[in-house]
């Protein structure tokens, strides 16, 4: 269909405005309306992404009919969508627990700013042009502060206050990125741009590499990369579960930004430039990872120790990226679908977990709970699925991208350091399991104030049936992510198609 | 023009950079207006600095001056505008809630000590 690159967009901004106007009909409308727009989304990007998959095509949506480097584009392609479809599944498990739970009646407006993140999500996604890239970053980030400080609980002013600023410098940055970018190359749209650095002057590259490794900055802001993941596991810990599961995609946007801006403009194309960023990353990676694993253990909070796992399973996949080959570029997708399901499934278990205990600190003994069976096994199941033990998909995400860094030269620090801290991770999780379940205060009456309720189950249950899924599907899903990884790195298509060019100069 | 230009937002820069290391909201809130000013008028330059010449086509005109940084810095104003108005808002509920305008909620004395 020529109109599907803008229907993701559209449908969570109608959404988001009609919440409001109906908003005088009563709360159950605001909720119908936001569980119809998520479920709409599924069904389209669902559709559309079966739809690339067999055509392989690179989808152009011109706004205003404007012809690519003039006007604005939206492109979709396979790897977009992709990103769409696992917004959209996510946001329904999200939205699922907050409808449950009633988390959504803590504040208000709770249903317009969740359609307003999706918006800016999917529009950050579906974006060919990177001055647009900024907007919808902007978007996304205006309602990633409004839900972040959805309801109440301690800390969470603190926590929103670092999350705002650190954001708006990240923002100022940008700006500075793309204006350095443009001062030079002319243009903001992300094919053009990749078309113009492949014929630069030698004068120029200094500076668009400048630029370029800014707007590294800014992104690995939002993918939290070290040394700016600070803001992440007080952020993430403090908000309420649903909007943390929901934010478990919003560190993909910034790994999506750098596979997809970078990667475009600073492909094998480049000249001078190609891959000058992938050392950056692959090191920052490896950093991020031991840093997180050691707060992973450190953690004397269970939401803060998800938020730490979320950290671990980004710069995974930045050491990924930076392995810069196209089995690992493969697996890392796979890894970025398994971390985003099981994160945010992760956060909603804390959730109860706190809920149930009183307490999420795991240093405090607690007399048991009622529920302690089944929470228990809910969290065995997560704790395997994000640990990446077999069977489950961390496991063969992990792999993938393992065997894809044999060929690497630096194969031996990779692997020690993904190894070592997974064995690491899997100690503190096995901790935390034994503090909560195990370590209890005898003789005192059960807690049983929290009754989990099937609604919430069955939403957290959607979330992990993903890890089972990527396991049993895991041969044409990792064909799919394979050939788009094989896209990624051969950009020509994307360029000619985007700006409509016959073919890029090598 | 070039170096008055740069030097303003050299100096508009430093200031923003300086006051966002602060530790209370009030000069962290301005400091990052102080770097949205820089970074508009940086956006503003890149489109290379002329006088009087259109921006839309016109018969028997021949330079023109870039209209896209203006559109840019157009929405650039817009966002910082709003994002310093939510800034503002969350320092106050902040102050309200920490009983403190330090950005880490830690009550100083007179001097700024702990």
């Amino acid at each position: 269909m020529t109109h599907t690159p803008i229907i993701p967009i559209l449908i969570p901004l109608i959404a988001a405005f009609s919440i409001l106007i109906t908003k005088r009909y009563g709360f159950k409308v605001g909720q119908t309306i936001s569980l119809l727009s998520i479920i709409a989304l599924i069904f389209v990007s669902i559709f559309a992404l079966i739809d690339i998959t067999s055509t392989e095509e690179v989808l152009v949506y011109k706004l205003g009919n404007w012809e690519a480097p003039f006007g604005i584009v939206l492109v979709l392609d396979s790897l977009s969508i992709l990103m769409v479809s696992i917004t959209s599944l996510l946001a329904f498990g999200a939205l699922w627990y907050a409808i449950s739970e009633k988390i959504d009646k803590e504040g208000v407006h709770f249903h317009s700013l969740f359609q307003l993140q999706i918006f800016g999500l999917n529009g950050a996604f579906l974006t060919g042009d990177i001055f647009n890239l900024f907007v919808f970053f902007e978007i996304l980030l205006l309602a990633s502060y409004s839900l972040l400080l959805h309801g109440k609980a301690e800390g969470r002013t603190k926590a929103g206050l670092h999350y705002v600023i650190i954001n708006l410098i990240g923002s100022t940055l940008f700006l500075f990125a793309v204006g350095t970018l443009y001062g030079i190359l002319g243009t903001l749209n992300i094919a053009d741009m990749a078309y113009k650095v492949s014929l630069l002057d030698s004068e120029n590259i200094s500076v668009v590499a400048a630029a370029g490794l800014l707007l590294l900055v800014v992104f690995g802001l939002k993918s939290a990369m070290f040394p700016l993941y600070l803001w992440l596991p007080s952020a993430y810990g403090k908000t309420s579960a649903p909007v943390a599961a929901l934010f478990a995609i919003m560190t993909k946007v910034g790994l999506y930004a750098i596979i997809r801006v970078h990667g475009t403009i600073f492909g094998e194309n480049a000249g001078e430039l190609a891959y000058y960023y992938i050392p950056w990353v692959l090191n920052i990676g490896l950093i991020t990872l031991t840093l997180a694993t050691f707060g992973v253990l450190a953690s004397k909070e269970i939401r803060n120790q998800v938020a730490y796992l979320v950290l671990t399973s980004v710069s995974i996949l930045l050491i990924a990226i930076g392995i810069n080959s196209q089995d690992a570029l493969g697996g890392a997708i796979y890894y970025m679908i398994h971390s985003t399901f099981l994160a945010a499934g992760f956060f909603l278990v804390a959730d109860v977990i706190l809920k149930a205990r009183t307490t999420g600190y795991l240093d405090k003994q607690m007399p048991i709970f009622k529920e302690a069976i089944i929470i228990g096994a809910l969290f065995f199941i997560f704790a395997v699925a994000v640990a990446g033990l077999p069977p489950l998909s961390g496991f063969f995400g992990k792999i993938m991208i393992l065997s894809a860094s044999l060929e690497h030269t630096h194969t031996a620090i990779i692997l020690s350091v993904v190894l070592i801290s997974s064995l690491l991770i899997i100690i503190a999780l096995s901790k935390s399991g034994s503090a909560i379940f195990y370590d209890t205060t005898l003789d005192v009456e059960p807690l049983d104030e929290y009754k989990l309720s099937k609604s919430t189950l069955a939403s957290i249950f959607f979330l992990f049936l993903f890890a089972p899924l990527l396991v049993i599907f895991a041969n044409p899903i990792t064909e799919f992510t394979n050939t788009i990884a094989a896209n990624l790195f051969d950009t020509s298509k994307y360029i000619t198609t985007v700006i409509n060019i016959e073919e890029v100069i090598k | 023009m070039e170096i008055l230009l740069a030097l303003i937002i050299a100096v508009l820069t430093g200031v923003g950079v300086f006051l966002t290391l602060r530790a209370r909201t009030f000069p962290v809130v301005l400091g990052l207006t102080f770097l949205a000013y820089a970074v508009n008028l940086f956006l503003f330059a890149m489109g290379r600095l002329n006088i009087n010449q259109a921006a839309i086509i016109q018969e028997n005109v021949a330079n023109y001056s870039d209209p896209l940084p203006q559109a840019l810095v157009l929405t650039a104003i817009v966002i910082s505008f709003g994002m310093t108005a939510f800034v503002i808002v969350l320092s106050l509920k902040a102050y309200g809630e920490l009983k403190s305008d330090h950005v880490d909620g830690k009550v100083l004395d007179k001097d700024g000590d702990k």
